[in-house]
C-alpha cells in the first residue's frame, strides 16, 4: 500500500491540518479578542478607578500611575473609597435591602412559577406549545413598558384603587405606587418568565415511569411529588433562582419607576453616584463590592448543588 | 386526590397567566382612552386613536425609534457572527488554551447586573479615547459595541445548543470526501444551524431594542434611543402616547411569536408523521 499515492495523501492531509489550524485559531481568536477588549479589560479599569480619587477634570478621576517630574514612577492606590463604602450605613443598608428584595422576589417567583411550569409541562400536546409561547411572549415584549404598565395600574386614580374603593375596602385611594410593595410586585412580574422557562424544561425531562411506579407501589401523589418530582427537578430550581436573583440584586429600572425615593437598592445607588454625584471612584468601588458579593453567592450555590449531587 | 391536585395546577396556571397578561391588556385598553389622565376612562370621547396620531407625529419618538432599530439590526448581525464563531469554538474545539476563561467570558455578560456592565464599558471608552483618540465621544457606535458584547452571550447559548445536536458524522463524511473545513461549515453545518442563527438574531435584536441601563451609560448627547426617551418620559408619570407605543410593540411581538409558534408546531407534527411512517415501514 505504501507508495507515492499514500505519501501524497498524507502530505495533503498535513497541509489541510495546517490550514485548518489557521482557520481554527481565527475562529477562536476573533470572539475571544472581542470579549477580552470589551468585557475583561473594562473590569480591570473599574478596579483601577475604584482605587483612584475624585478630582475636577474630565474624566473626573486622579490617575493611579503617574510619571513625576523627578523621574519617579508613582503608583498611588486610594483605599478611601472602600473604607468610605464600608463605613457608611447608607451603602450597607442598600446592599442588605437589595439582597432582601431579590431573595424574597426569587422565592415568590419560585412559588408562583413552579405550579405554572408543572401545569405547562403536563398539558396535552398543542396546549403545551401554546402555553409555552404565552410565557415567552412577555419575555420578548419590552421590559421597560411592562414595568411602566404597573405605574398606571397602581396609581392613585388607577383601576386597582378604584376597585378597592368600589368594594368598600378603603375610602381614600391607597399609596400603592412608590412603595416597597410595588417594587416586589414589579420584580416578581418582570422575572417570572425567567423562573418558569428553566423549571419547565426540567419538569418536561422528568421520567414519568418513575411516578407511575410510585403510584403502583401505593405512593400518594402528594408524597410522590415531594419524594420524586421535586428532587429530580432541583437543577431547574437552581437555574431559575439564579436567573432571577442575580439580575434582581442589581436592578435599577424597577426601583427607579415603582419604588419610592427611600427605596434603597444598590443598582440605583451606583447609578446615582455615577450620574448624580459624578463620583466615578465610589461608583466603581460599589460595583466591585457588588461583583464580589454576587460571585460569592454563585460559588456558594454551586457548592451546595455539587454536594447535593454527591449525596 | 388526583383531581384536587390538577385543579390546583390549573388554578395556578390561570392566575399566573392573568398576572402576566392583565397589566399588558390594561395598557392596550388605556391607549384608546381620550382622557389625558390615562387611567380615568373618558367614556364620552373614547375609544379614540388620537394618541396613535400624536405618536406618529412626534418626530422625537420617531427619530429615537429609527436610531434604536438601526442599532438593534447592526448589533444583531454582529452578535450572531461573533456568536457563531464562539459557539463553534466551544462546541467543536473541545480543548484549547484559555478555554476556561473563554467559557467564563461568554456566560458572564448574561448574569452580570447591567449597572456594572454599563459602568465598565463607559470607563473603557473614556480610557480608550484618552489613549488612542477613539472612539471620539459616545453615540451609536459605542452603544452598538456595548450591545454586541452582552447580546453575543445569548447568541452563543442558542447556537451552541443547536450545534450540539447536529450529527457530526455528516461533517466527518464531507471532510473524508476532501471538503475543506470552511466548505464543510458553509455547505453542511450552516444550513443545519440556520434556524438557530435566525432565533439568535431575533433575540439579539430584541435585547438591544429594549436595553436602557447599559445604553444610558455609553450613549452621548446626540444619540437618544427609544428606551431612553420612554424612560425619561415615564419617570415623570404615566403618559397616554406611551400606551399607544406599547400597544404597537406588543402587537408586533405577538404576530412574530404566533408565526414562530405555528412554524414550530407544524414542524413537530411533521416530525411525528415521519416517525410514524418510519415505524410503519419497519413493521
Amino acid at each position: 500500500m505504501s507508495g507515492p499515492a499514500t505519501r501524497g495523501a498524507r502530505l495533503a492531509r498535513r497541509i489541510a491540518a495546517i490550514r485548518g489550524g489557521v482557520g481554527r485559531r481565527a475562529v477562536i481568536a476573533l470572539p475571544y479578542a472581542w470579549l477580552a477588549v470589551f468585557f475583561l479589560v473594562p473590569f480591570l479599569i473599574v478596579l483601577k478607578i475604584a482605587f483612584s480619587n475624585i478630582q475636577l477634570s474630565m474624566p473626573p478621576v486622579e490617575p493611579v500611575v503617574t510619571w513625576t517630574a523627578d523621574h519617579v514612577l508613582q503608583l498611588r492606590l486610594h483605599f478611601s473609597n472602600f473604607t468610605f463604602v464600608f463605613g457608611d450605613r447608607l451603602y450597607l443598608a442598600a446592599f442588605a435591602n437589595s439582597l432582601q428584595v431579590a431573595g424574597v422576589s426569587t422565592l415568590l417567583a419560585l412559588l408562583i412559577g413552579y405550579p405554572m411550569a408543572y401545569g405547562i409541562a403536563r398539558a396535552p400536546g398543542t396546549w403545551r406549545n401554546i402555553l409555552f409561547l404565552l410565557v415567552v411572549l412577555p419575555f420578548f415584549t419590552s421590559f421597560l413598558l411592562r414595568v411602566y404598565a404597573w405605574m398606571g395600574l397602581l396609581g392613585r386614580s388607577g383601576p386597582i384603587n378604584a376597585l378597592l374603593m368600589q368594594l368598600g375596602i378603603t375610602h381614600a385611594p391607597l399609596q400603592l405606587l412608590q412603595t416597597d410593595f410595588a417594587v416586589y410586585l414589579g420584580m416578581v412580574y418582570s422575572y417570572l418568565p425567567f423562573m418558569v422557562l428553566p423549571l419547565y424544561s426540567a419538569i418536561e425531562k422528568l421520567d414519568l415511569t418513575l411516578l407511575e411506579a410510585a403510584a403502583d407501589l401505593g405512593c400518594r401523589p402528594t408524597k410522590a411529588f415531594f419524594a420524586i418530582t421535586l428532587p429530580l427537578t432541583k437543577e431547574g430550581i437552581f437555574a431559575g433562582c439564579l436567573l432571577v436573583f442575580i439580575p434582581a440584586v442589581g436592578e435599577y429600572v424597577i426601583p427607579a419607576l415603582l419604588g419610592g425615593p427611600d427605596t434603597l437598592m444598590i443598582g440605583r445607588v451606583v447609578w446615582d453616584e455615577f450620574f448624580g454625584n459624578r463620583d466615578w471612584p465610589v461608583a466603581s468601588a460599589l460595583a466591585i463590592v457588588l461583583l464580589v458579593v454576587l460571585s460569592g453567592f454563585v460559588l456558594l450555590l454551586q457548592r451546595v448543588q455539587a454536594q447535593e449531587g454527591d449525596a | 386526590m388526583h383531581d384536587r391536585r390538577s385543579f390546583f395546577v390549573i388554578a395556578m396556571l390561570v392566575l399566573g397567566f392573568a398576572f402576566l397578561y392583565l397589566p399588558i391588556l390594561a395598557m392596550i385598553i388605556y391607549s384608546f382612552n381620550a382622557s389625558r389622565l390615562v387611567t380615568v376612562w373618558d367614556s364620552a370621547h373614547s375609544p379614540t386613536l388620537a394618541w396613535y396620531v400624536e405618536l406618529f407625529n412626534n418626530s422625537q419618538i420617531m427619530d429615537a425609534a429609527k436610531l434604536s432599530f438601526r442599532i438593534a439590526a447592526v448589533n444583531a448581525s454582529g452578535a450572531v457572527i461573533l456568536g457563531t464563531l464562539a459557539a463553534f469554538a466551544l462546541e467543536r474545539y473541545r480543548k484549547f488554551r484559555g478555554r476556561a476563561l473563554f467559557g467564563l467570558l461568554t456566560t458572564a455578560p448574561m448574569v452580570l447586573p447591567e449597572v456594572i456592565t454599563g459602568l465598565s464599558l463607559l470607563l473603557l471608552f473614556v480610557a480608550l479615547e484618552q489613549a488612542v483618540g477613539w472612539p471620539s465621544g459616545r453615540g451609536a457606535t459605542t452603544i452598538t459595541i456595548a450591545h454586541m458584547t452582552f447580546s453575543m452571550a445569548y447568541a452563543i447559548v442558542v447556537i451552541q445548543a443547536r450545534l450540539a445536536t447536529v450529527d457530526r458524522s455528516l461533517e466527518e463524511a464531507a471532510m473524508d470526501l476532501g471538503a475543506r473545513p470552511w466548505k464543510v461549515f458553509l455547505v453542511i453545518t450552516l444550513p443545519l444551524i440556520a434556524s438557530a442563527i435566525a432565533s439568535a438574531w431575533v433575540l439579539a435584536f430584541i435585547l438591544s431594542w429594549d436595553d436602557i441601563v447599559i445604553t444610558s451609560f455609553v450613549s452621548g448627547p446626540g444619540s437618544t434611543t427609544l428606551p431612553q426617551l420612554v424612560f425619561s418620559k415615564v419617570r415623570l408619570g404615566v403618559s397616554p402616547d406611551i400606551n399607544a407605543l406599547a400597544t404597537i410593540l406588543v402587537l408586533i411581538v405577538s404576530v412574530a411569536v404566533v408565526i414562530a409558534g405555528t412554524l414550530m408546531m407544524r414542524r413537530d407534527r411533521r416530525r411525528m408523521r415521519d416517525a410514524q411512517a418510519a415505524l410503519g415501514a419497519t413493521a
